[in-house]
């Protein structure tokens, strides 16, 4: 066993792009964790996605046998964190499994916001610190601003900030050495009881669930009976092992340190994130401290644009909800899109990538509705309801209030544009809330705003006004009445629903004529003119008509004509075929995509 | 014309011949045409004997249409030889229509008598238009001056059936100037007019000159001219007997009355269409493909597709729908008018069935229709007989 004096379990926190992957692979290089024939670039991040997107979506975790330059080897294990906000409810679990964290800036950018949402995380957590500047090699970079920066919030001395360059290597010895000195060792009961957190599980086709697990106090040795104390479920340890990072079996874990645990469990919702593991007999009485499950904020209906593929899609959602335990849906039906599901996800970006997921691994051809958000619905018996689509809201008689998500918006920003950034938000219904120069160029500002006026384009129009230079992160804080509508957009007066949305009524207008604009553009012409209303209730908004086709003749259908015009139009009809019926009219699948893109124009 | 006289024309044998020659190519035409090739003429019209001479021997021929090209851009006694390939190997019915058509540029009283004395009796004018503004924007070498003088060297040498063609739609174009086109066209009392809307075909210089951001025609604009011609032209006692064609009663377009009754039909020359023995096949469209096939003895054929069974059926009411009675009930016509496609339609306005036949009510739609139509699955006894075998030829060079 080791000694646990002799662990050190930590966490990288780091803006994406600022080098922790490029980090870890450093490390594992120094400590030999991997051959040089192995070190493939970036080994943490394994997923084709992440490699593209350069995050990490799934954390993982690897083991270092550390020698010190006084000959003591120490255990390293670095378990890693998702670079994006959406993701922060497992970077609280990581931590909860780590006593330091290495705070990673890139010299050259400096402060982002997520970073410091990540890092106020981590003291909330208690863990140490480590304030680390990255890229050092860069002409660009900047350590000292950047050091400036990270000490303003941090507290300390910018002398002590360690400077890195993991592309290099330069500073990664200095690095590994300051992890040892200043991350405290773990503390737990090496004699007490078995408690182990279980900090993140993935399915694995071969072996079933796989959990990653931190031992705390005790020791779990292979082929224990232990019981999962919030579940209830007992299981036998059929093979834990450490990562280093390949999986290597050991007989024992003990108090201190990380590795993973097969059960033989095959269904990853029998696995509960977060749970505490103890022994089957000579079991602890308490847990150790859990943390929230992750809820939806945002929700989208998501339906193929082939009917035919719907059970394709379920059987995709099935697949990637084995990885991914906070993806949830349920069964949706529009008229106009057919059968889909009401997908809930973290956030936005959560939401893109499972959206490309689905499209590019599971070669799926979707169509996804507007984004919206989880309202409550107080009702006149004085209960609540919680909608997720704009169908479900009740009408406004049979309805006494909807309050909507609330989130604080914290946004790291160079000084020059807090005037556009005051007025984006200010203009969606942020509250302005305060002010912190982190240095005399970079200002964080704090705002209170609907989610929903974040999750269509916010951080596209942000940035676009600070030219890129801005970073946001945003938690969720309280629920808030407001005058929200629900705009119905009406083809032929029959109300489209996938269109329909939930904004706030000084918005309805707009929403209204930028929707019958679009589709003013992008329904072909009937036979029959086609009006297409906004409406509130029967109340309509604004109005555009698709005027009747009028002509729609080949002018010569001679002896020489008849059969390129029999094949012209074979062509039109196997056209018309991939069209949505709305009623009487013709709906081109393409209309329901582009209709429903996010805003480009603005 | 009645509908029984329209659907006589469906055992009809006709035969239309391809001129490929004209002066110059215009911006919108995209038919088989070369221009500055016109020393290339006799060698084409052997080769177009040669090709009369390899097809079966028929019945004699009720309607023979000479078309382009411009026909009257080559010498009237190559076009009378063809004539007289065409009488030994299938013979031409003394009553026969023997149409061709020409510009007004190239007709005057020498080459209208020579014409009318080789046996030809019809003459259709490329007369566009009667307003210089539009005869530039299409591209057109004659003024309308020219017409008047085309259609009085005709009447002179005895030509008693001619027909007139008019483009609509032309960007620039006003209500005024088509209106004129029109009138122009009743005063010179022609026997037929056809009217059509200005197309942009890819590949033309006007399809390349939209694509990059000239003004196309409006469609709208184009309803407004239709219906602004067909009016003007049943009031000088003129009747739409198919989409784009008016004529004087008894003057109709028998070649094209047998092609829209899906009657027969031989083809000759370069890039050619023709329907016979249920088979609608094409010619080589490239003139030096099409000659080196027929001077080394082959048929010039570029494809062929067997319409028989249900297939037949669809293409009855395919040409048939383009004409104003419409077509006699059917297995089609039952099909159509069983189909949800169908009663969408009837409920538009777009078809009608009085007594036994089905008609396209509103012209401007047809395509609409059209496209129905293909669309129709046969019902189950013919799907087991159903044909569709698609011989290829050589591939159009």
């Amino acid at each position: 066993m080791t000694d646990q004096t002799r662990i050190r379990n930590f966490s990288i926190i780091a803006h994406i792009d600022h080098g922790k992957s490029t980090l870890a692979d450093r490390f594992m290089e120094k400590t030999h964790a991997v051959s040089e024939r192995e070190m493939r670039e970036q080994l943490l991040d394994s997923m084709e996605l992440e490699r593209e997107r350069g995050i990490t979506i799934k954390a993982q975790t690897v083991r270092l046998n550390y020698t010190a330059p006084d000959g003591e080897v120490y255990e390293l294990n670095l378990i890693d964190t998702p670079g994006h906000v959406d993701f922060s409810y497992e970077v609280s679990r990581s931590l909860a499994a780590c006593e330091g964290a290495l705070l990673l800036v890139d010299g050259a950018q400096g402060v982002q916001a997520q970073t410091l949402a990540n890092a106020y995380l981590a003291i909330d957590a208690g863990l140490e610190v480590i304030p680390a500047i990255n890229k050092i090699d860069l002409p660009a970079a900047d350590p000292d601003r950047s050091a400036e920066e990270l000490v303003s919030f941090l507290g300390g001395s910018p002398d002590d900030v360690v400077r890195v360059s993991a592309k290099t290597g330069m500073g990664v010895d200095e690095m590994l050495e300051t992890l040892v000195s200043e991350v405290p060792p773990p503390t737990g009961d090496p004699d007490g009881p078995l408690r182990a957190l279980v900090f993140d599980s993935y399915f694995d086709a071969y072996r079933g669930v796989v959990c990653y697990i931190r031992v705390v106090d005790g020791r779990l040795g292979a082929g224990d009976s232990i019981r999962f104390m919030a579940t209830g479920e007992v299981h036998d340890a059929d093979e834990i092992g450490v990562l280093t990072p390949k999986a290597v079996p050991v007989g024992r874990l003990d108090s201190g340190e990380v590795g993973y645990l097969i059960t033989g469990v095959k269904e990853i919702d029998r696995i509960k994130v977060g749970d505490t593991i103890t022994a089957a007999r000579d079991a602890a009485t308490e847990p150790l401290p859990g943390y929230g499950e992750p809820k939806p904020m945002v929700f989208s209906g998501i339906f193929p644009t082939d009917g035919d593929d719907y059970e394709k899609l379920r059987e995709a959602l099935e697949k990637l909800r084995l990885n991914d335990a906070s993806l949830s849906w349920e069964p949706e039906t529009s008229k106009a899109l057919g059968f889909g599901f009401r997908v809930g996800f973290l956030g936005l970006l959560h939401m893109d990538i499972v959206r490309e997921r689905l499209e590019r691994e599971y070669d799926l051809d979707l169509v996804a509705t507007a984004p919206s958000v989880a309202y409550r619905v107080a009702m006149p018996d004085g209960s609540e309801s919680q909608i997720r689509s704009p169908q479900e809201l009740p009408d406004p008689a049979d309805r006494d209030g909807v309050a909507e998500p609330y989130v604080k918006a914290m946004i790291l920003t160079p000084a020059e544009y807090v005037g556009p950034i005051m007025d984006l938000a200010t203009g969606r219904r942020a509250v302005v809330g305060d002010m912190n120069y982190l240095s005399p160029e970079r200002v964080e500002l704090d705002f209170e705003i609907p989610l929903a006026e974040i999750v269509f384009d916010f951080f596209d129009l942000l940035k676009s006004k600070t030219k890129g230079y801005a970073s946001v992160d945003y938690e969720p804080i309280d629920y808030r009445e407001a005058d929200l509508v629900k705009v119905d957009i009406l083809l032929n007066g029959q109300p489209v629903d996938a269109f329909s949305a939930i904004v706030h009524r000084d918005n309805a207008h707009e929403y209204g004529m930028k929707m019958t604009g679009r589709l003013r553009n992008l329904i072909p012409r009937q036979l029959f003119d086609v009006p297409i209303q906004a409406a509130i209730g029967g109340r309509i908004i604004s109005r555009e008509t698709v005027k009747a086709r009028r002509k729609d003749v080949t002018a010569k259908c001679y002896g020489g004509d008849v059969s390129r015009k029999k094949k012209l139009l074979q062509r039109q009809k196997a056209g018309k075929k991939r069209m949505k019926m709305v009623g009487s009219v013709e709906v081109p699948q393409e209309a329901f995509v582009a209709a429903l893109k996010v805003d480009d124009e603005s | 014309m009645t509908p029984d006289a329209a659907d006589s024309f469906a055992k009809a044998a006709a035969a239309y011949v391809h001129i490929p020659f004209c002066s110059a190519v215009c911006p919108y035409c995209d038919f088989a045409v070369v221009a500055g090739q016109d020393d290339m003429a006799e060698r084409y019209i052997k080769a177009v004997c040669a090709e009369i001479e390899m097809s079966e021997p028929w019945r004699p021929l009720e309607a023979v249409y000479f078309g382009g090209g411009t026909p009257s851009h080559i010498d009237a006694l190559l076009l009378g030889r063809v004539l007289d390939v065409l009488a030994s190997r299938h013979g031409i019915a003394n009553d026969a229509e023997i149409s061709l058509e020409a510009n007004p540029e190239d007709f005057g009283s020498v080459q209208a008598g020579e014409l009318r004395g080789l046996g030809f009796n019809r003459v259709s004018f490329g007369a566009q238009s009667f307003d210089r503004g539009v005869l530039l924007s299409l591209g057109r070498r004659h003024q309308a001056g020219q017409i008047e003088k085309a259609v009085r060297a005709a009447r002179a040498a005895g030509f008693d059936n001619l027909s007139m063609d008019l483009i609509y739609g032309t960007p620039g174009e006003t209500d005024e100037s088509w209106a004129g086109t029109v009138a122009g066209a009743v005063d010179l009392e022609p026997d037929h007019i056809s009217c059509y809307a200005l197309t942009v075909e890819p590949g033309t210089t006007l399809g390349r000159a939209v694509k990059d951001g000239a003004a196309a025609p409006d469609p709208d604009v184009q309803a407004d001219r239709y219906e602004a011609a067909d009016k003007a032209l049943s009031s000088a006692g003129f009747e739409r007997y198919e989409v784009s064609n008016w004529s004087r009663p008894g003057y109709e377009c028998r070649y094209n009355l047998t092609v829209w009754a899906q009657g027969a039909y031989e083809a000759y020359g370069n890039g050619a269409h023709g329907f016979r023995d249920d088979r609608r096949f094409h010619n080589i469209r490239r003139l030096e493909a099409y000659l080196d096939s027929v001077e080394s003895g082959q048929l010039p054929r570029a494809g062929e597709d067997v319409v028989a069974g249900w297939d037949a059926e669809i293409d009855r009411l395919f040409v048939g729908l383009r004409r104003t009675v419409g077509v006699t009930d059917g297995p089609g016509v039952d099909a159509l008018l069983g189909s949800s496609d169908g009663r969408r339609l009837l409920d538009a306005g777009l078809i009608a069935h009085p007594k036994g036949r089905l008609k396209v009510e509103r012209p401007l739609l047809a395509d609409e229709v059209h496209r129905s139509v293909l669309g129709l699955e046969p019902p189950e006894q013919w799907a087991e007989a159903r044909m569709t075998n698609i011989v290829s030829g050589r591939a159009d060079a």
